[in-house]
């Protein structure tokens, strides 16, 4: 199943992939958490990669980032293979990109305009005043006009979410990454960040790669979705392509069906002495 | 076996330890360096900041302290003096060992209190809140960002910080000579002059440069090495102010040693 839509949906196109993955393996120490991940992501698409707790999606998106190392396979951005590149490539690459982060990470002991005038005064020449005029164009495409002078720690979590996108879009990055962009928020304030999202993607055609778990956002802002369970890509598709799936692990994730209990002696043995249990379809 | 093996393991781990503050200290002297090649905007707010936080904040407590260190010293002193009736020597000895030993030292143990432990809890509370990660995907290096300016305020302040704490622990000492051991304060600061030669604020300077790169590196690199959740910050706050004390007591045993063999 995944790799019929893998083949039908990314490696069949005429356009050139602006996020490639390659047979990526990651480890932390002993313990593999992907196992053999490819898929491509191309220019101007929202990806959303989805998968339940431990299912390796989030150390995915830290490897795309550069925040873990791959053990094997290749990460390909935007042109460069990120297992050969140099500390200055990447610092160089590292600017084309914008990460928000599911605790938003913006720096507590900055206003959220010194947070979003950062990277500008780190990597530009820019003159203070058209700083000032980026942060507030940035602040303002978020929805947080006239809270340049606020700390973090005076908002709430879902403006704190668009700081960290306002900060994420201060050098207008040409691929956005977003970790668990709802998480922890209530309804309205998710559908919010949903909506922020789609504005972005229609207004400045950015490629955005999106990691979570929240299925309602996920059908919304996706161009194609990745499931991933365990370490290893269950389907690569279009929302309708998933909708329609017949995969037990794809049916189960989004009819949102509880794991089964462990029922036969054999599997509660294995679970007791921690050996792997069978794999169960 | 396996105690001689618990030691070996134990002196790998300590080795390795200290070769990770030579590594990281390296690189932020290396900052510091290239920050003077190639200023950032940033790079001078964030460094005058922390030299407010580590040397302003400090002189308070550190005044009342070194005072009171003084005092209890010249007391100490006169109570074997008196004995041989050298109670004028009370200035001597108050004078040398302020600016030779205590002065530098207890400069070093509040900073660490103060500063090396709020370095592990800054650093810590942003690796646990990401905040590491966001500076290395916006391609700034955490050390130039964050330890650099640390490092340069350190070497800064410490030396300034002992230059006042010998002089308020030579105050502390006149007190005392002033109530009890016949002294005018014009006198206690002759007596004073008299006994420190150059070298005695000096060793005291070196010691104290010494111990603001320990207090930085211990305290950054603790922050650095946070694991997940509240509470490890507050491991690595304790773990910093504990392994700073002890490799300042270690750095001081090594340099005071360097100055007897060496220059006396």
């Amino acid at each position: 199943m995944a790799e019929e839509l893998y083949a039908a949906d990314t490696l069949g196109s005429a356009q050139a992939p602006v996020v490639s993955i390659r047979n990526l393996h990651v480890s932390y120490g002993e313990r593999e958490i992907l196992h053999g991940i490819s898929f491509d992501v191309l220019a101007g698409e929202t990806v959303v990669i989805l998968g339940g707790s431990g299912s390796g999606k989030s150390t995915l998106l830290r490897t795309l980032v550069g925040l873990e190392k791959p053990t094997s396979g290749e990460v390909i951005l935007h042109g460069k293979n990120l297992c050969c590149i140099t500390g200055a490539e990447w610092r160089e690459l590292r600017q084309h990109i914008g990460i928000s982060f599911q605790s938003g990470a913006l720096f507590g002991s900055m206003t959220v305009g010194e947070n979003v005038a950062l990277p500008l005064l780190e990597h530009t020449q820019l003159d203070p005043a058209t700083i000032e005029i980026m942060v507030r164009l940035k602040l303002n495409e978020v929805g947080l006009n006239g809270y340049e002078d606020y700390m973090p720690a005076q908002l709430s979590g879902g403006m704190k979410k668009r700081a960290a996108v306002a900060r994420a879009m201060a050098m207008d990055p040409e691929i956005l990454f977003f970790d668990e962009p709802s998480a922890g928020l209530d309804p309205i304030i998710a559908a919010g960040i949903d909506q922020l999202l789609l504005k972005l993607k229609e207004a400045f055609g950015i490629t955005i790669i999106v990691v979570t778990h929240e299925l309602a956002s996920a059908f919304l802002i996706a161009d194609r979705m990745v499931l991933l369970d365990k370490g290893h890509i269950v389907a690569v598709g279009s929302t309708a392509e998933l909708q329609a799936s017949t995969h037990p692990r794809v049916r189960q994730f989004l009819d949102r069906v509880a794991e089964p209990e462990i029922s036969q002696e054999i599997d509660y043995l294995q679970m007791l002495t921690g050996e792997v249990p069978r794999p169960r379809q | 076996m396996p105690f001689t093996e618990n030691i070996g393991a134990a002196t790998l781990d300590g080795l390795a330890y200290v070769g990770g503050l030579a590594r990281l200290g390296a690189s932020a002297a290396r900052a510091v360096v290239m920050d003077v090649f190639e200023p950032r905007r940033l790079a001078y707010d964030r460094a005058v900041h922390q030299a407010m936080a580590v040397g302003i904040g400090s002189l308070p407590i550190l005044s009342l302290i070194t005072f009171f260190i003084g005092t209890i010293l010249a007391l100490q002193s006169a109570y074997e003096l008196r004995k041989f009736g050298a109670l004028q020597f009370v200035a001597d000895a108050v004078a040398i060992s302020v600016s030779r030993e205590l002065g530098p030292l207890i400069t070093a143990i509040l900073v660490i209190g103060r500063s090396g432990s709020s370095f592990a809890a800054e650093i810590g509370t942003m690796k646990v809140n990401e905040e590491i990660d966001a500076l290395e995907t916006m391609a700034l290096d955490p050390v130039r960002f964050l330890v650099a300016p640390k490092l340069l305020s350190m070497l800064l302040m410490m030396p300034c910080l002992t230059i006042w704490a010998d002089f308020m622990g030579m105050i502390g000492g006149a007190v005392f000579g002033m109530a009890a051991a016949d002294f005018t304060f014009k006198t206690y600061v002759i007596a004073t002059l008299d006994a420190l030669v150059l070298r005695d604020i000096l060793t005291g300077l070196i010691k104290s440069l010494m111990f603001g790169l320990v207090i930085t590196t211990v305290g950054c690199q603790e922050g650095l090495r946070t694991g997940l959740g509240a509470e490890e910050v507050g491991r690595s706050t304790t773990s910093a102010v504990v392994k700073s004390i002890f490799l300042v007591i270690m750095v001081d045993l090594v340099f005071t040693a360097m100055f007897y063999l060496g220059i006396g």
